[in-house]
């Protein structure tokens, strides 16, 4: 026991945990993803390979291996190469920060929030810089749009969060979890005497994520109808295997952080049972309803214009997120001013 | 044929700020259904000139019409628009009926309105899928392929094929409509009532879908005259042109039913009326299932058909718009003449100067709603 507690090993264990946490939840949220929209669709969806299609996801990746990783003539071809690596990182990195129980952390940092905001922003440059390298006209427009896309969905996203942080005073997140213990009253989400807008924050938060992680009804990137794969139009093989499973461990980033931030993390929703393996339960329970949350938005609703798209951050999302940062801060000032004068 | 010349921008003057790019959407573009191809030149996102090019499969069904007799054309129409077969082989089957001035049962002809209709709500249910499906929307072509389905298996019991059906004849049916069919039709109008209700709430009235189409491609009633727009792309600019009604053809004149105008000429228009079409379609039904009386269901023909010299015109309304066929006769078994009139082609027209000036998505939204086929473009 004592020879896993050393730091080394520590880190390997949690490296390859991570890693297999993210590589399963990507293969199987495929599986999810394509079951449930067989549900919703009233179909049967993948039932095949395996039991009741468990399988499936394998059958994919041994099929996506298996293809030629074509470059086409005229690509940057390093960029090429290089940009499904870089889209897969930056998850991989932000789930290190993630509190998955009181006890289970990768790497517990004081500036926590700070470092997954960082490397989540790292995302918008990987598609960008596929879409370029690709050395078509489909991706480049695929790009620019995810690039105003994600600097515009930004800012409302981090308006949100700087509310929460006047809230809670902490960017350690298991520091914020441990403030919403005692039942789901205390939630950030219902933290309505802190501010009467905490739950509107939490819906701009949620769908600043969906816009952030290009997913229906904001996928610009891939817009098949319009720009038939978009930034990944030329992608073949496993280098489109990997942006796609990309896309999904960004919806478990994301919904994570939603989880931590606003749904109390590993806290039990009624007070008990909230430490250690419990506590893992409770975050899982909770991050799949947020991701199933994403899945059912996206077999349901039709894509967004791209301008109507911009328009909802630049023209309601901000303005209503920086009411609520002004509302947070005078609500929290009230106390002090009251007793300056009384 | 494309010329090298139109591959290459349009010159912007030195100005890089103007610079526009030749984007090849198509001919195995998503969104284009089937083999359209459209060269469009972009000022990044916004389309400067969009230029359909048609043509890749074009069959020579007009040529085809002048090396065989009336009868083996017959299953060609079928083929030119795939998903309203019903009413192209009614065209050519009314022309050369009126060109021989062959008498049609009533009872034939209260059995074509109703297979008509269906037919008109089967292609209705594929364009409404596939306009959800540009529009982003994957699961409401599950739903319409659902009811189309229905539809299909009604009509292949009856004349055996599911897409390209040859069911009218000379004179005309191939045979007579059954009880099973009757009481089939009757049950899938009860059961098509209530899903167009529930379509409407869920898709028509979703806010995504609205803000989508209210106000994009707006096609002005004097565009689609000059161009020739019929069917619910006319009807959506509030002209109420109704080829049932205005050339009155079979059993038309003694049903009801309303013709769906909407004033506003955008692509929202056109989908409400197309989405009010089924709901009159299925009212003609019910009526045409009540009225339908009993007796033969062909009429005398002869054994070899040779048409009288003379030039003959016979238009429906297809789902997509006017249907016309023209056949000249030199009194010989053969045509000497068969000239096909298609609405898709004329719809398609006017996109090069609708589209002008449009972004994207929209135009291939607009595109959606002008509900082209392409074999019926390139015939």
């Amino acid at each position: 026991m004592n020879f896993l507690q050393t730091e080394p090993i520590r880190i390997l264990l949690y490296l390859v945990g991570i890693c297999a946490f993210v590589g399963a939840n990507a293969a199987y949220l495929v599986l999810a993803e394509r079951k449930g929209a067989g549900r919703i669709q009233r179909r049967p969806g993948p039932n095949e390979a395996g039991f009741g299609g468990l399988l499936q996801p394998l059958a994919d990746g041994i099929k996506l291996l298996a293809k030629q990783v074509m470059v086409p003539p005229g690509t940057d071809a390093l960029l090429f190469r290089a940009a499904p690596l870089l889209v897969m990182a930056p998850p991989l990195m932000c789930l290190a920060m993630i509190p998955f129980s009181d006890s289970i952390t990768a790497r517990s940092l004081n500036v926590g929030l700070l470092f997954v905001f960082s490397f989540g922003s790292i995302n918008v440059m990987a598609l960008m810089l596929g879409g370029w390298a690709s050395r078509n006209k489909f991706a480049i427009i695929s790009s620019a749009r995810v690039v105003s896309q994600n600097v515009a969905y930004e800012i409302p996203m981090l308006l949100v969060v700087i509310t929460l942080l006047m809230v809670t005073g902490t960017m350690d997140l298991n520091e914020i979890i441990q403030q919403q213990g005692g039942g789901f009253w205390k939630w950030n989400l219902f933290k309505v005497w802190v501010n009467p807008l905490m739950p509107v924050t939490f819906v701009i938060f949620f769908i600043c994520m969906l816009a952030e992680t290009n997913r229906a009804p904001f996928d610009m990137a891939e817009a098949e109808s319009e720009l038939v794969a978009g930034a990944f139009t030329e992608y073949g093989g496993m280098g489109f295997g990997v942006f796609f499973m990309a896309e999904y461990a960004n919806i478990v980033v994301g919904c994570s952080l939603a989880t931590v931030l606003f749904l109390g993390g590993w806290q039990s929703p009624i007070g008990v049972l909230s430490g250690g393996l419990w506590g893992a339960g409770w975050f899982l329970l909770k991050l799949y309803a947020l991701i199933f949350t994403v899945i059912w938005i996206r077999w349901t609703f039709p894509r967004t214009q791209f301008y109507s798209l911009l328009n909802l951050s630049w023209k309601i999302l901000i303005p209503i997120s920086l009411f609520t940062l002004l509302l947070t801060g005078a609500m929290m000032k009230l106390p002090v001013v009251y007793n300056h004068f009384f | 044929m494309i010329a090298q010349k139109d591959l290459i921008p349009v010159d912007n003057g030195g100005d890089p700020t103007k610079e526009t790019f030749v984007l090849n959407l198509g001919p195995q573009h998503p969104a284009a259904h089937g083999v359209l191809r459209v060269l469009l030149t972009m000022d990044g996102e916004w389309i400067q000139r969009a230029e359909p090019v048609i043509g890749y499969i074009h069959r020579m069904h007009e040529k085809m019409g002048e090396n065989r007799t009336w009868a083996k054309f017959l299953p060609n129409t079928s083929r030119i628009d795939y998903l309203s077969a019903m009413h192209y082989t009614h065209a050519f089957v009314g022309a050369v009926e009126r060109a021989a001035k062959i008498e049609v049962p009533v009872r034939a002809e209260y059995a074509r309105v109703i297979t008509s209709e269906l037919n008109r709500i089967s292609s209705h249910m594929v364009w409404w899928g596939a306009l959800l499906l540009d529009l982003g929307g994957f699961t409401p072509i599950l739903y319409a392929f659902d009811d189309r389905e229905k539809i299909l298996d009604l009509l292949e019991a009856l004349c055996g094929a599911r897409l390209t059906y040859c069911y009218y004849r000379f004179g005309g049916l191939y045979n007579d409509v059954d009880d099973a069919f009757l009481k089939g039709t009757r049950d899938f109008v009860a059961h098509m009532k209530p899903r167009l209700k529930m379509y409407r709430e869920l898709v028509t009235d979703n806010i995504i879908l609205r803000k989508r189409l209210t106000g994009i491609g707006p096609l002005s009633a004097d565009l689609c005259r000059r161009y020739g727009a019929t069917g619910p792309v006319i009807r959506g600019a509030g002209v109420a042109y109704d080829v049932r009604r205005a050339e009155p053809y079979s059993v038309y004149p003694k049903l009801e039913f309303k013709i769906p105008t909407y004033p506003e000429a955008d692509s929202m228009a056109r989908y409400l009326v197309r989405m009010d079409e089924m709901e009159q379609s299925l009212f003609i039904i019910e009526q045409a299932l009540d009225q339908i009386p009993t007796g033969p269901f062909i009429g005398k023909v002869p054994r070899v058909l040779k048409l009288p010299v003379g030039d003959t015109c016979y238009a429906v309304e297809a789902a997509r718009g006017r249907f016309m066929v023209r056949i000249v006769s030199d009194g010989k078994e053969i045509p000497y003449r068969v000239k096909l009139r298609t609405p898709s082609f004329s719809n398609l027209s006017l996109y090069e100067e609708a589209s002008k000036g449009m972004i994207l998505p929209d135009a291939l939204a607009m595109m959606g709603s002008l509900d082209l086929v392409i074999p019926d473009i390139d015939r």
